[in-house]
Formats: structure tokens, C-alpha cells, sequence
């Protein structure tokens, strides 16, 4: 398989950064960087990260299974993830979760058709003293309330349709 | 300059380690410099390990990761002269429900951290360390790993450290999606690369960690408060709070309250004074019901019980824990059969599966909180949910088990009433 350069210059660091013969160490942040780039951890990039980190393809597959951050299948470009744990839960994380599925016409870990948006209920991301809080992709949104989640909605779809463009 | 902060911060702080919180670049290497940055690495070089671990053992720091263990003590059980090198983990995966410092510690002065990693490095002479941080705090990974290549070119990592002679490589780990991974046994499996899964104890990770060499781990805000202890001494650092229990911490206030946020105070503060006068009390002028002192696992303290010192010895006196610092005020409408029902939810979620009290346990009682909360639940469900969540009290392979089941057991104590009145549905939503 071939990746980016930066995703490459990336794994040639990360194969160093362990002790000696310890490579199999590498195998949970290349999952990560490269399915940020592959969209989802294929068959095949199993078998390129267990090749590139010296184990079995089995010993990669198992990992896969355990983490809920790694996806077989592709999530849409745009992830959110809401959280209705504790903190969130008092101040309308739930509420906010039944909005976005009714917003979005989705529910857990479904992707909308034109497979721009996926959603997820997740449990606490560190955000809980600015609760209610919605993850997407990467990036943190603090304070949510049902108003700003559309907001923040529409700002996706019309950053999807200049990509279209 | 002023930069913004999540949350504005309190007059009634004591600042330690959020000193430079909100200063202008309170990021970069120059304004830590500038701010008394590596004067206690210089002077943590200058010392014996023996007499680095015997002040941070006079400051009475306890770990701010959960179990608040002395950790000088833990510092004095790594075997520096094994025949194995020794690596220094720094647990970064912040995941306990109601917790949200370690976040600001890594955004707003890393290299505090960098300095608290290094001092420990000379006291248990170790030349390597990680720092694993939750997959989901991506964008902290890349903040971490701009502080450490900054400290790297500048000579404040690497080879000569501070043109001390001293080396040290330090790098971040990604975590993917655990809560699990926070007990440090299991960081360690995700740290080697495989399901994060517990080990069994002994051996301790202080002689045989990662990748079996003698480990010292150590929860992000644990090492950002080392600076200040050697830079000012330790004894200074205990002063500042009640015998035993050194220093400050950060206090993460959510839930009911006016003004959420992060605050700093000096062990031994007052619960109801940081509800009331920090966190400006219950919103909507309604009356406290319950505190959940210290993240998801501890249990709950009812309104009444709240008149108390935030130091561990006098949280665990009254039956909790001060744990991770995550303190969620309800209010006195909150359904805590719901709320109940939302921990079990999360630790079902959560358990690893890898021990039986734990995966069964955590989904029964999941199970039975849910049929409970539908409206489904019969009077014996009350008793049967406290008994479980006894039985797995102690037996399971690591704390997750008695994380799901000590807040279970609390609120099915203390408020057995709404469990009852929920059998004809009068409790109010949340
Ligand atoms: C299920 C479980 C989750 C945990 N999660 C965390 C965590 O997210 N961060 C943390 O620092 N410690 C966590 N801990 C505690 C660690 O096992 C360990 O005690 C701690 O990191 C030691 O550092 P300290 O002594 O500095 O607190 C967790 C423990 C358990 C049992
Ligand atoms: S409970 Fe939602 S971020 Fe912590």
C-alpha cells in the first residue's frame, strides 16, 4: 500500500521511537494516522501495518476489534460525536443527541446517504466542564446547544459542497 | 496579553500549576523560560535521586490520576540499578467521566510538563519516556509533539539536556478509544501495541512495566506539579495544603452549577465554598441534591454530607474518593435513577470483557438499571442491584469492576426512595 508523504515520514518516526525490536508498539497509532487517510481499516491495511510493524496480521486484527476509535467501515467526512455522559447528561446531552439523530435523519454510528455526515454517541471526552459537547472529526465544540448544532450542521454541508465543486 | 480560556478563571484560586494559564503563548518554550521555567530541573541536577524523591515525599503529593498513591513513595520503588533501562509513562488518557485537566495542562504549558517528566527522569534514572494520550485529544497530541520539537531543537531534550550532560528522548503514544486504558496496567498492553487489557498484579509496573523494563507511571497532573515542588521545596508545596495531602489540584466543577469550569485550589477546600462561591452555586437558585466528588466511580455524596474538606483523607473518611478531581453537582431535580443508569451504561460500555464479575456484572446490572428506568422494574430489582454490584466489589481482575459498582451501590443506598417511587413513575425527567 502507499500513503502520503507526511503519513509515511510519520511511520518511518514512529518505527524509531521504541526500544530496540519493540515495533509491534507502532502498530495502534499507524491504525490511527492511516485510517485518517484510508477512511477505514481495510483487510489490507491490516496486512500493510502488520507487515511494516514485523507481527501477525492476527495480532493487528485483534486491536482493531477492541479500540472504539477504529472503523471497518468508512465513517462520512465529517464525524460528530455527541456526548451524553454524566456532565453532558445534566445539562441536555441527551436532549442534544436526539436532536442530532432527528436533525441529521441518522442514528448511532450510521452515515447520512451522501456519506457527508456519521454520527456517534460517545462517552466522556474530556469536556465535561464545558458540557454539553460535540466532537467532529478532530476538533471540539463546547456549550452545544440543539441552535448551535445547526449551525455547526450547515456549516458542514456547505464546506462539503465547495469540496464538491 | 490575555489569551482566552474555556472557562473564566476564580479570585478564590490558588495557582500552582495554572499559573500560566492565559498568558499570551504560555506554550512556547520562551515564555516558560521567562517564567521560571528548568530552575527545577537545574536544580533537580544538582541533587542526589535519593534527595529528589525525598522532597517530592516531604511535598506529600498524592497521584491526581484516581488512587491518590504518595508519590514519592511510588518513586522510591523503582530499582534504579536494575539491569533493565528505566521508562517513564505518563498517563494521559483522561477518560473518567466528569474529569478535564489534564487537557489544559498539555494546551496551556506543556513544557511543565517536559520539566516534571525530566526531574523524574534523574530520580529513578530513566532516559526515556511516553507520554499516551487519548486517541481522542488528537489535537493535543499535535500541541504535545510541537512543545517536545521545540524543546528538542532548542537542547531541552535529547542528548544534553539544558547543556547538563544529561539524556532524555520523550515522545507522545496515541491512544484509540479505551476507557480502560487509564488503569495503568492496561496503558502499558496498548503502550506495547496490543488490546488494552489488565495484567495481573504483582509484578508492579515499578519492576517489570512496559515492555517489562521497571516503569514509573504517573498521571499528567501528578508530573506538572513536580517543578513546583522542587523549585520552591516540598515543604512549601505541602503547606499549601492538609497534612498528608500536599499542594494543590485541579478541580474539574460541572453539571447544575452557574459557572462551570476548571479551578485550582489548595487541597482541603471546602466542597460547599467551591459550589457555592467558585462555581456560583446550583443554577436556577434550586437546592443541591448530590456531588459526585471525584469522576463516575466514586460514590455519591448526598447534599447533606457536602459540608466537608476536599482532601483525600476526609473524602474517603465520609465513605468516597477524591479520584480524578471531576466533581458533577445535581440538583435536586435530577432523576438519579437515570443518572444511575447512565454510569452502568458507560461501564458496560467500557469494560474490557477480560474478567467475568466485570463484563456480566456491569451488563446485568445495565440491564436491570435500564428495565428499571423504563418503567419495567419490580421492588426486588432495588435490592438485587445493590447485591450485585457488592459481589463485584473486590473481584475483579483491575478497578474497573469497583468503578461501576461503588457509585451503584451509593446511589441505591442513599436514595432508595426515588427507586421505589420510580415503581409508579412520579420521579421528574432529567
Ligand atoms: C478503569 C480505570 C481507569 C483509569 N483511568 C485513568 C486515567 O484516565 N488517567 C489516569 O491518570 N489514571 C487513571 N487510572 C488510574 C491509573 O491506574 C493509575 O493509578 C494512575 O495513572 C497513576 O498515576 P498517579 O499516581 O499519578 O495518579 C485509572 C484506573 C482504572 C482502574
Ligand atoms: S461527560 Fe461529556 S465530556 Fe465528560
Amino acid at each position: 500500500m502507499t500513503f502520503s508523504p507526511q503519513i509515511e515520514e510519520r511511520f518511518a518516526k514512529l518505527l524509531k521511537r521504541y526500544p530496540e525490536g519493540k515495533t509491534r508498539s507502532a502498530v495502534i497509532p499507524m491504525l490511527m494516522y492511516a485510517q485518517d487517510e484510508t477512511g477505514a481499516i481495510t483487510k489490507e491495511l491490516i496486512e500493510e501495518v502488520a507487515k511494516r510493524c514485523g507481527v501477525t496480521p492476527l495480532q493487528v486484527d485483534e486491536v482493531v476489534g477492541y479500540y472504539s476509535m477504529m472503523h471497518r467501515k468508512p465513517l462520512g467526512k465529517f464525524h460528530v460525536q455527541v456526548c451524553t455522559n454524566i456532565s453532558c447528561l445534566l445539562v441536555g446531552g441527551a436532549d442534544l443527541y436526539e436532536h442530532a439523530k432527528k436533525k441529521l435523519g441518522i442514528g448511532h454510528k450510521e452515515v447520512t446517504a451522501d456519506g457527508l455526515i456519521s454520527l456517534e454517541e460517545v462517552e466522556c471526552m474530556g469536556a465535561c466542564s464545558w458540557a454539553p459537547a460535540v466532537e467532529i472529526n478532530y476538533d471540539f465544540h463546547h456549550h452545544v446547544t440543539p441552535e448551535r448544532f445547526d449551525q455547526l450542521i450547515a456549516g458542514l454541508r456547505d464546506a462539503g459542497l465547495r469540496k464538491a465543486q | 496579553m490575555a489569551k482566552v480560556l474555556y472557562n473564566e478563571p476564580s479570585p478564590l484560586e490558588t495557582k500552582v500549576i495554572s499559573q500560566r494559564f492565559g498568558l499570551e503563548g504560555s506554550e512556547t518554550l520562551d515564555v516558560y523560560l521567562k517564567t521560571k521555567g528548568y530552575e527545577a530541573f537545574r536544580k533537580a541536577k544538582e541533587m542526589t535521586p535519593e534527595a529528589i524523591i525525598e522532597e517530592v515525599k516531604t511535598s506529600s503529593l498524592r497521584g491526581r490520576g484516581g488512587a491518590g498513591f504518595p508519590t514519592g513513595l511510588k518513586w522510591s520503588f523503582v530499582p534504579r540499578t536494575h539491569p533493565k533501562p528505566r521508562v517513564i509513562v505518563v498517563n494521559g488518557d483522561e477518560s473518567e467521566p466528569g474529569t478535564c485537566k489534564d487537557r489544559l495542562l498539555i494546551e496551556y504549558d506543556p513544557h511543565q510538563l517536559i520539566e516534571g517528566i525530566l526531574i523524574a527522569g534523574l530520580a529513578v534514572d530513566a532516559h526515556v519516556g511516553y507520554i499516551y494520550i487519548r486517541g481522542e485529544y488528537r489535537y493535543l497530541i499535535e500541541k504535545m509533539d510541537r512543545a517536545l520539537e521545540e524543546a528538542y531543537a532548542r537542547g531541552y531534550l535529547g542528548d544534553n539536556v539544558a547543556g547538563t550532560g544529561f539524556k532524555f528522548d520523550l515522545y507522545t503514544h496515541t491512544g484509540a478509544g479505551a476507557y480502560e486504558c487509564g488503569e495503568e496496567t492496561a496503558l502499558l498492553d496498548s503502550l506495547e501495541g496490543k488490546r488494552g487489557v489488565p495484567r495481573m498484579k504483582p509484578p508492579f509496573p515499578a519492576v517489570a512495566g512496559a515492555w517489562a523494563m521497571p516503569t514509573l507511571l504517573n498521571n499528567v497532573e501528578t508530573f506538572s506539579s513536580v517543578p513546583a515542588i522542587i523549585r520552591d521545596g516540598g515543604a512549601a508545596y505541602a503547606a499549601l495544603g492538609t497534612p498528608k495531602n500536599g499542594g494543590t489540584r485541579l478541580l474539574c466543577i460541572s453539571g447544575h452549577v452557574n459557572k462551570p469550569g476548571v479551578y485550582e485550589v489548595p487541597l482541603g477546600f471546602p466542597m460547599m465554598k467551591a459550589i457555592n462561591e467558585i462555581a456560583g452555586g446550583v443554577r436556577g437558585g434550586k437546592k443541591l441534591k448530590a456531588v459526585v466528588p471525584g469522576g463516575s466511580s466514586c460514590p455519591i455524596l448526598k447534599a447533606e454530607e457536602c459540608d466537608v474538606a476536599m482532601d483525600y483523607d476526609t473524602i474517603a473518611k465520609i465513605g468516597s474518593m477524591m479520584g480524578s478531581g471531576g466533581m458533577v453537582v445535581l440538583d435536586e431535580d435530577t432523576d438519579m435513577v437515570g443518572f444511575a443508569l447512565r454510569i452502568m451504561r458507560f461501564y458496560a460500555h467500557e469494560s474490557c470483557g477480560w474478567c467475568i464479575p466485570c463484563r456480566e456484572g456491569t451488563t446485568w446490572l445495565r440491564k436491570m438499571l435500564q428495565r428499571y428506568y423504563d418503567g419495567h422494574g419490580r421492588k426486588e430489582d432495588i435490592d438485587i442491584i445493590g447485591e450485585v454490584s457488592k459481589n463485584m466489589l473486590g473481584r475483579t481482575f483491575c478497578a474497573l469492576g469497583d468503578a461501576a459498582a461503588m457509585p451503584t451501590i451509593s446511589i441505591v443506598e442513599k436514595f432508595r426512595d426515588e427507586f421505589e417511587k420510580y415503581l409508579t413513575r412520579e420521579t421528574v425527567a432529567v
